[in-house]
């Protein structure tokens, strides 16, 4: 304001259209200021390209495995000793009985494929995931009558021959490792030519347990994806109505004064409190204190909904805030009590406010990892939960859980199953994102 | 309304449910990182081979498992520690104020830890104690045997066969039961060799200041505490071409073609150098079980006995081939196991 009108004042002496030295410095300051905000935009945008880049580089091969096809045959005098062809006395042959098996008939399929092979049994039993051994020895215990039998069956190859077909193995780094030698990469290849090995989608890595740290090509995101929904479902069942009652509770009949003013510092505050402390007090209150169950998604759905209930609450008053006044009032002066004016109109009005809040908050809660650590839920699980609402107490993780256990893993094969993790991640918080912003556009009303 | 009080009693059950859900039915095991792709690999397998579920294994350090071990005895507390380390009197101490009081120890192999710098970097090929002692102790004995800081910055004026790189090595943090390993079996060993520990004793210190004073490590930023996992350490030693990391070996034979290991004394560490005793820096692995929950969990005494069975822990076994060095005793472990000897 006050250069333009000192700018004024010598108006007369300059032309309208040089513009003199202060109108000069004022236009560049603002197309620098420009510039400062575009930069501010680029640098954010650079660094989530690099983000989404380097994770889709990592973890997009996870979607895809390997697998080889052979002849297994399942000889009766090791797995059935007893000739009986009783499930419960065939139990006893462990998997490791079963494993020669399964490196027979990859030696055998190689033979037949007329592909000649200059690697040992050992090199074979390599090739081959010790998941599909236990696979067989599950397949087989539900049908004992295929014992005697040779089966055709789909293998899992093991995590390195895998990591060839995707790249991430070469025959440079075979001869350096020591899990993997050039020749067992050659056989494989000449398996693809013989189309015995294949490559396709993945379904497993969405819907298999985690594996342990000898089976990476196993490993995969069920039990995390199922915990995550429980804990979800949890937050949603009891912070939703807990914090919708206490925003309308506070924002349409309480009374303003000193205690309200103390809650509403409190829930601002309760809003910043780091999510770990949400996680120490799970544990001293709902596992020490309340006895529930260790490593279960009701424990990790509490702890959440503590963490999402300040987040619930302020979106809540916020929407309530922004239904105008007069409705209360038309309501009010036809005679409405005070609750059916806010149940019957303020509530609905503000619903979609809520439900972005809501859907915010769950998805911030689905991202949360540090509060999981201190119940017990960052851990080896492979057994699925139950249904609900038996399963919300039975051990289960969650996948950002997933993709910390992972990245801690000695196996580079597991970088890529964490690269997957977090695309699914990713994913599932887009989706819920994208909800929040469709009901916000599709039922938001302004006044 | 009435869908909203409907809500409200399901909530009450849910809660309410918590008196009736306690009953496990897995085992639930905690404790060192070193152990827990071990016990994963063995929890996978008698999944696999057994009825019951299989067992949930948490990791987070020898010592928070051992904490947690000792809270007591029940269904809401573990039943499993793993330990890269034996336990501690005061952990028996506090053990016991909990009324854990019978725990039976069991020793599954033996861990080799390593010394491993980038496959392309520098050539360091052969290490002894006595080097890292004099590349990372915070003092040292100049020629009169007095204390002086660490004068050492570079690989060679140590020992001109080393690489003339400048120190920088990636150590375990205190929370990892590896540290303890390291000082004991490298820095207080080449404390001894190079003959420091002697010119601290002669200067009238007693035997545990002597250790302490060994075992004092520099904080110049060339010795750097790793208090996460080792693909944290990886990935130090993949920025840094100069760095030499700390390593367990089953980690370092899954990296082989990023990493290269160095001698220690000499021996390449290997599971059968390991094993012959050859190799000296070394350490048992344990786990530890209550023996008043062998009864109460179901699978607990099965699976125990199943991790220590030779088809697992023995030579030629998944354990062997992820990188645990068998122990050449393992049928004494598992009579301790059948008859459910208590630690004494």
């Amino acid at each position: 304001m006050t250069d333009a009108t000192r700018g004024n004042g010598r108006a007369g002496q300059g032309s309208l259209l040089v513009s003199d030295a202060r109108t000069a410095r004022r236009n560049a300051a603002e197309r620098r200021f420009r510039i400062y905000g575009l930069l501010a935009v680029s640098i954010g945008i650079v660094a989530l390209v690099v983000l989404l880049v380097s994770i889709l580089a990592n973890g997009a091969s996870a979607f895809r495995q390997t697998t080889i096809r052979i002849d297994v045959p399942l000889d009766a005098a090791r797995l059935d000793p007893s000739g009986t062809r009783d499930p419960a006395a065939m139990a006893g042959v462990t998997t490791f009985r079963y494993a020669p098996l399964l490196r027979e008939g990859l030696a055998a399929t190689i033979a037949a494929a007329g592909i000649e092979a200059e690697v040992d049994d050992r090199a074979l039993d390599e090739m081959i995931s010790d998941e599909s051994v236990a696979q067989l020895r599950r397949h087989v215990l539900a049908n004992p009558d295929l014992v005697g039998q040779t089966v055709p069956v789909e293998v899992l190859a093991s995590g390195r021959i895998d990591g060839f077909f995707k790249g991430r193995v070469t025959y440079a780094s075979a001869e350096l490792d020591s899990n993997v030698t050039p020749e067992q990469l050659r056989l494989a290849e000449e398996l693809r030519n013989a189309e015995l090995l294949r490559t396709g989608f993945n379904w497993r890595f969405l819907t298999a347990p985690d594996g342990s740290d000898t089976r990476p090509e196993a490993a995969g995101l069920g039990v995390a994806i199922l915990g995550s929904i429980y804990m979800m479902l949890i937050v949603l069942a009891l912070a939703l109505p807990i914090g919708v009652a206490a925003s309308i509770y506070l924002e349409e009949f309480a009374p303003q004064n000193r205690w309200t003013d103390v809650i509403e510092v409190n829930i601002s505050n309760l809003a910043a409190v780091p999510s770990i402390v949400f996680g120490i007090l799970g544990l001293a209150i709902f596992i020490n204190f309340m006895g529930l169950p260790q490593s279960a998604p009701i424990v990790g759905g509490l702890v959440l909904t503590l963490m999402t209930l300040p987040t619930i609450i302020i979106a809540t008053r916020a929407a309530l805030k922004a239904v105008p006044p007069s409705i209360r009032d038309a309501a009010l002066g036809l005679g409405a009590s005070k609750m059916q004016s806010v149940l019957h109109h303020v509530l609905p009005l503000a619903m979609p406010g809520i439900l972005t809040g809501t859907i915010i908050g769950l998805a911030q809660a689905l991202g949360e990892t540090a509060p999981l650590l201190l119940i017990g839920m960052v851990a080896f699980v492979r057994e699925y939960p139950d249904a609900p609402p038996d399963g919300f107490f039975d051990p289960a993780t969650a996948l950002p859980v997933q993709i910390y256990n992972w990245t801690q893993r000695a196996d580079p094969a597991f970088v890529e199953r964490a690269g997957g993790a977090i695309i699914v991640l990713l994913l599932f918080l887009l989706a819920m994102n994208l909800t929040a912003i469709f009901l916000r556009r599709r039922f938001e009303r302004r006044w | 309304m009435g869908s909203m009080t409907g809500r409200g009693a399901v909530l009450a059950a849910l809660l309410c449910w918590a008196g009736a859900a306690v009953a496990r039915d897995q085992v639930q095991i905690a404790g060192s990182s070193t152990v827990l792709p071990y016990a994963s690999i063995v929890a996978e397998a008698f999944g696999d081979n057994y009825d019951f579920p299989t067992p949930v294994v948490e990791s987070g350090g020898s010592s928070a498992g051992l904490k947690r071990f000792c809270e007591g005895l029940g269904e809401n507390t573990i039943d499993i520690a793993n330990a890269s380390r034996a336990i501690r009197d005061r952990e028996r101490e506090a053990c016991a104020a909990n009324g854990v009081t019978d725990i039976i120890e069991v020793r599954i192999g033996y861990d080799g830890i390593v010394f491993a710098s980038q496959r392309d970097g520098p050539e360091f090929a052969d290490f002894t104690p006595s080097q890292w002692y004099r590349a990372l102790a915070a003092r040292l004995p100049d020629e009169g045997g007095a204390m002086v800081p660490n004068p050492n910055t570079r690989w060679s004026q140590i020992d001109p066969a080393l690489p003339d790189v400048e120190i920088l090595a990636f150590i375990p943090g205190t929370k990892h039961g590896t540290r303890e390993v390291f000082e004991e079996k490298v820095i207080l060993q080449g404390c001894e060799d190079t003959g420091a520990a002697e010119a601290l004793a002669a200067s009238g210190l007693d035997e545990d200041a002597v250790e302490d004073a060994c075992m004092s490590l520099r904080t110049d930023g060339r010795a750097v505490d790793i208090d996460g996992d080792y693909t944290e350490t990886l990935a130090r030693t993949e920025s840094d071409p100069n760095g030499v990391g700390v390593f367990g070996l089953s980690f370092y034979e899954n990296n082989t073609a990023r990493l290269k290991v160095a001698t220690m004394d000499g021996v390449v560490p290997t599971t059968a150098s390991i094993a012959a005793g050859d190799y000296p820096v070394a350490r048992p692995l344990f786990f530890y079980l209550k023996k008043a929950h062998l009864d109460a969990i179901p699978g607990l005494k099965e699976f125990a006995t199943f991790f220590v069975s030779d088809d697992l822990a023995g030579p030629g076994g998944p354990l062997a081939d992820y990188g645990l060095v068998p122990d050449p005793d393992l049928a004494e472990t598992q009579a301790v196991l059948l008859d459910g000897t208590v630690m004494p």
